[in-house]
C-alpha cells in the first residue's frame, strides 16, 4: 500500500478508537460522579442497574434516545439545532491534537504509528515523527470557538432564563479563558514551543533521585491559576452558577429536551476531559511513569496510556471531590476573582518566569 | 502549484463584497462585520505575499491588522451601544438628524 | 493537485459565507456567516505556510472579536433590517461601482500573471530556521518592537474607551 493511503487507514482506525474510548469515558464519568457524590452525602448512589450501578449510564442513553425531542415554538430553528452540535464537535476536535503516548508498533499490519490522532511516523520523504508545532494554540482556538455553542443556545431559545444563563455562562468562559491562556505561559516559557509531544519530551528525566523533571514543581502558581480557570471554562462548581437549579431554572439548557441536552451534557464532560489531558501533558510529565521490564512489545507501548488514563482519572476524582464539597461562588464574586485575582497574578507569573529564563540562558 | 494571482483574486472578491456590504445593509452592525471583512480580505493578501516573497514581515503586519481591528470592533460597539441607548434603533437610516 | 482542490474548496466556503453576510436579512445570520469566513481563511492561512497567524485569527479574530459582536446583537435585540430609501439608491449606483472595482483589480492580477509566478505550499516560507512561531516572534520583538508596544497601549487606550463609552451615567 502507499504511503498515503497507510496513514489513510491508521487514521480513521485511531479515530473510531478514540472517539469510541472517550464516549465510554463520558458514559462512565456520569456514573463515578454520581457514585462519587453519593458517598460524599453519605448515601449509596446508583446501585440497582447492574452490580455497582455500572450499567446506569446505558440505561441514561437509552432513556435520552427514547425521550420526546421537542422544539418550542417562537424558537430560531437553525441556532437552535446547531448550538448543541457545536459544543460537541469543538470538545472532540481538540481530542485530534492530544498524544497520549510514544509511539505503537502495530502487530497485524507491521506499521509503525503514533499514538495522537495528528501525529504521523517518520517514513521514506520525511524521516522523523511529526507532530503539530502549535498543538497547544488550536486547542486554545478551539475552546474560543465553543463559546458559539453556548451563547447560541441561550439566544436561539427565546427564553428570558436562557438568555440570561447564556450571558453570564459565556462572559464567564470569555473571561477565564485570558486566566487560562496566560497560566500556560510559563510552561511555554520553560518549554520553548508549543508542541504537545515536545512539551512532554522536556519533561524526561529527574533531578534529585526521586522527583521528575515535571513543571509542576517550578510551576506550581500556574498550576493553581490553569485548575482555576480550568473548573470556570468547563463551568463545575464552584464557578457553576450559569447552569445551577437554584438559580435560573437551568440556564442556557432551558429548553432543550433529550439528545439536544445529552449533547450539552457529554460536551461538558468531554470539556473536562480535554482540561485534565492539557493539565496532565503540561504539568505532570504526560505519558512518564515507572517502566516495567520484560513485558511483549505491545504492552510497552500501552503502558506509557495507562499512566496518562490514571493520571486523567485523579484529575476526575478532584473534580467530583470539588464539586461534592464546595459552595458555589456568586456571579459578581466569580467575575471579581477572574479579572482581579487571577490574571494579575498569572501576568506576575510571566514575568518572574521569563525573568529566570533569561537569566538562566 | 497554485499561482499567487488567485490568492490576490480571492482577497479582491472578498474585499469588494466587503464593500458592497457596507454600501447595502442597513443594520449598523452589519455594517461593521463588513468593515472586519474587508481587513480579512487585505490579511489575506499580506500572508499571500509573504510567503510568495519569503519574507515573514507580512505575518507581523497581520499582528498589526488584528490587533487594530480588535480595538475598533471594542470602540465602535460601544459606540453603537451609547447611540442605540437613546435612539432606539439600529437602523442608520433613522439616525440621520442632529437631535432626537 | 491537491493543494489546487483545497485551496478551490476553502476558497468556495470563503466566498459563499462572504455573499450569505451580504444576503441575510438577520444580523445574527451575517455575524455567523462572518465566522465561516475567518475560519476558512485561518484554513487558506495553513496552506500558505502561516500557522501561527491562522491560529491566532481563530483565536482572536473568531473565537474573541466576534464573540463581541455576537453578544452585541444579543444584547440589544437586534431583529432582521426592512429596506428603506437610502438601500435602494445604494444597489443602483453601488451594485455596478463595485463590480466594476472587482473586474478592475482582477484585471490587473491576471495582466501580470506571467510575471507573479506560483505559491509555496506549506511551511517553507522563511530560512532562518525553527518553525513559523520562532520566526515571527523574532521579527515582532527585534525589528518591530516599537510598533508592538505602540499598539498594546491602542490597545489598553480602546479598552478604556469602551469601558467608558458603554458604561451608563450615574446620575
Amino acid at each position: 500500500m502507499t504511503i498515503p493511503t497507510t496513514y489513510l487507514i491508521t487514521a480513521v482506525v485511531k479515530i473510531a478508537l478514540v472517539v469510541f474510548l472517550l464516549m465510554t469515558g463520558v458514559a462512565y464519568t456520569t456514573w463515578l460522579e454520581r457514585k462519587v457524590i453519593g458517598r460524599i452525602q453519605n448515601r449509596w448512589g446508583p446501585t440497582r442497574v447492574g452490580p455497582f450501578g455500572l450499567l446506569q449510564p446505558l440505561a441514561d442513553g437509552i432513556k435520552f434516545i427514547l425521550k420526546e425531542d421537542m422544539i418550542p415554538d417562537k424558537v430560531h430553528r437553525g441556532l437552535f439545532i446547531l448550538a448543541p452540535v457545536l459544543a460537541l464537535v469543538m470538545s472532540l476536535i481538540s481530542i485530534a491534537v492530544i498524544p497520549f503516548g510514544e509511539g505503537l508498533h502495530v502487530p497485524v499490519a507491521g506499521t509503525d504509528t503514533q499514538l495522537q490522532i495528528t501525529g504521523v511516523n517518520g517514513f521514506p520523504g520525511a524521516p522523523h515523527s511529526t507532530d503539530i508545532n502549535i498543538g497547544l494554540l488550536i486547542i486554545l482556538g478551539v475552546t474560543s470557538i465553543g463559546v458559539y455553542g453556548i451563547a447560541l443556545a441561550g439566544w436561539s431559545s427565546n427564553s428570558k432564563y436562557a438568555l440570561l444563563g447564556s450571558l453570564r455562562a459565556s462572559a464567564q468562559m470569555i473571561s477565564y479563558e485570558l486566566a487560562l491562556g496566560l497560566s500556560l505561559v510559563g510552561v511555554l516559557l520553560m518549554a520553548g514551543t508549543f508542541s504537545l509531544r515536545e512539551i512532554v519530551n522536556t519533561q524526561a528525566g529527574f533531578w534529585l533521585p526521586y522527583v521528575p523533571h515535571w513543571y509542576i514543581f517550578p510551576q506550581f502558581i500556574a498550576f493553581f491559576i490553569y485548575l482555576m480557570a480550568a473548573y470556570a471554562e468547563t463551568n463545575r462548581i464552584p464557578f457553576d452558577l450559569p447552569e445551577a437549579e437554584t438559580e435560573l431554572v437551568a440556564g442556557y439548557h432551558t429548553e432543550y429536551s433529550s439528545m439536544k441536552f445529552a449533547m450539552f451534557f457529554m460536551a461538558e464532560y468531554l470539556n473536562m476531559i480535554t482540561v485534565s489531558c492539557i493539565a496532565t501533558l503540561l504539568f505532570f510529565g504526560g505519558w512518564h511513569g515507572p517502566q516495567i521490564p520484560h513485558l511483549p512489545q505491545l504492552l510497552t507501548d500501552l503502558l506509557p496510556v495507562i499512566w496518562f488514563s490514571a493520571k486523567i482519572f485523579v484529575f476526575m476524582f478532584v473534580y467530583i471531590w470539588i464539586r461534592g464539597t464546595l459552595p458555589r461562588f456568586r456571579y459578581d464574586q466569580l467575575m471579581a476573582f477572574g479579572w482581579k485575582f487571577l490574571l494579575p497574578l498569572a501576568i506576575a507569573n510571566i514575568i518572574v518566569t521569563s525573568f529566570i529564563v533569561a537569566w538562566r540562558a | 502549484m497554485v499561482p499567487l494571482s488567485w490568492y490576490l483574486i480571492l482577497s479582491a472578491i472578498l474585499f469588494c463584497l466587503g464593500v458592497s456590504a457596507f454600501l447595502l445593509k442597513r443594520n449598523i452592525i452589519t455594517i461593521f462585520m463588513s468593515i472586519e471583512l474587508m481587513l480579512n480580505a487585505v490579511n489575506l493578501s499580506f500572508v499571500a505575499f509573504a510567503n510568495h516573497l519569503g519574507k515573514l514581515s507580512g505575518h507581523v503586519f497581520v499582528f498589526f491588522v488584528m490587533v487594530v481591528a480588535a480595538a475598533e470592533a471594542a470602540v465602535g460597539l460601544a459606540i453603537i451601544i451609547a447611540v442605540f441607548r437613546t435612539r432606539e434603533t439600529l437602523n442608520v437610516d433613522r439616525v440621520n438628524l442632529l437631535k432626537l | 493537485m491537491l493543494h489546487e482542490i483545497l485551496f478551490l474548496f476553502f476558497a468556495a466556503i470563503c466566498v459563499g459565507g462572504a455573499i450569505n453576510l451580504v444576503l441575510q436579512r438577520h444580523p445574527i445570520n451575517s455575524a455567523l456567516s462572518l465566522v465561516v469566513v475567518m475560519v476558512s481563511l485561518a484554513a487558506l492561512y495553513l496552506l500558505l505556510g502561516a500557522e501561527f497567524v491562522g491560529a491566532v485569527q481563530v483565536i482572536v479574530y473568531a473565537g474573541a472579536i466576534m464573540v463581541l459582536f455576537v453578544f452585541v446583537i444579543m444584547l440589544l435585540n437586534a431583529g432582521a433590517e426592512e429596506q428603506s430609501q437610502g438601500s435602494r439608491i445604494a444597489l443602483l449606483i453601488g451594485g455596478p461601482g463595485v463590480a466594476l472595482l472587482a473586474g478592475a483589480i482582477m484585471w490587473l492580477v491576471t495582466h501580470s500573471d506571467k510575471t507573479i509566478g506560483n505559491v509555496v505550499v506549506g511551511s517553507m516560507v522563511s530560512t532562518t530556521g525553527g518553525d513559523n512561531t520562532h520566526q515571527v516572534a523574532r521579527l515582532l520583538f527585534k525589528d518591530f518592537l516599537l510598533p508592538f508596544e505602540v499598539t498594546s497601549i491602542l490597545i489598553l487606550i480602546a479598552i478604556m474607551g469602551a469601558v467608558v463609552l458603554a458604561s451608563r451615567k450615574e446620575s
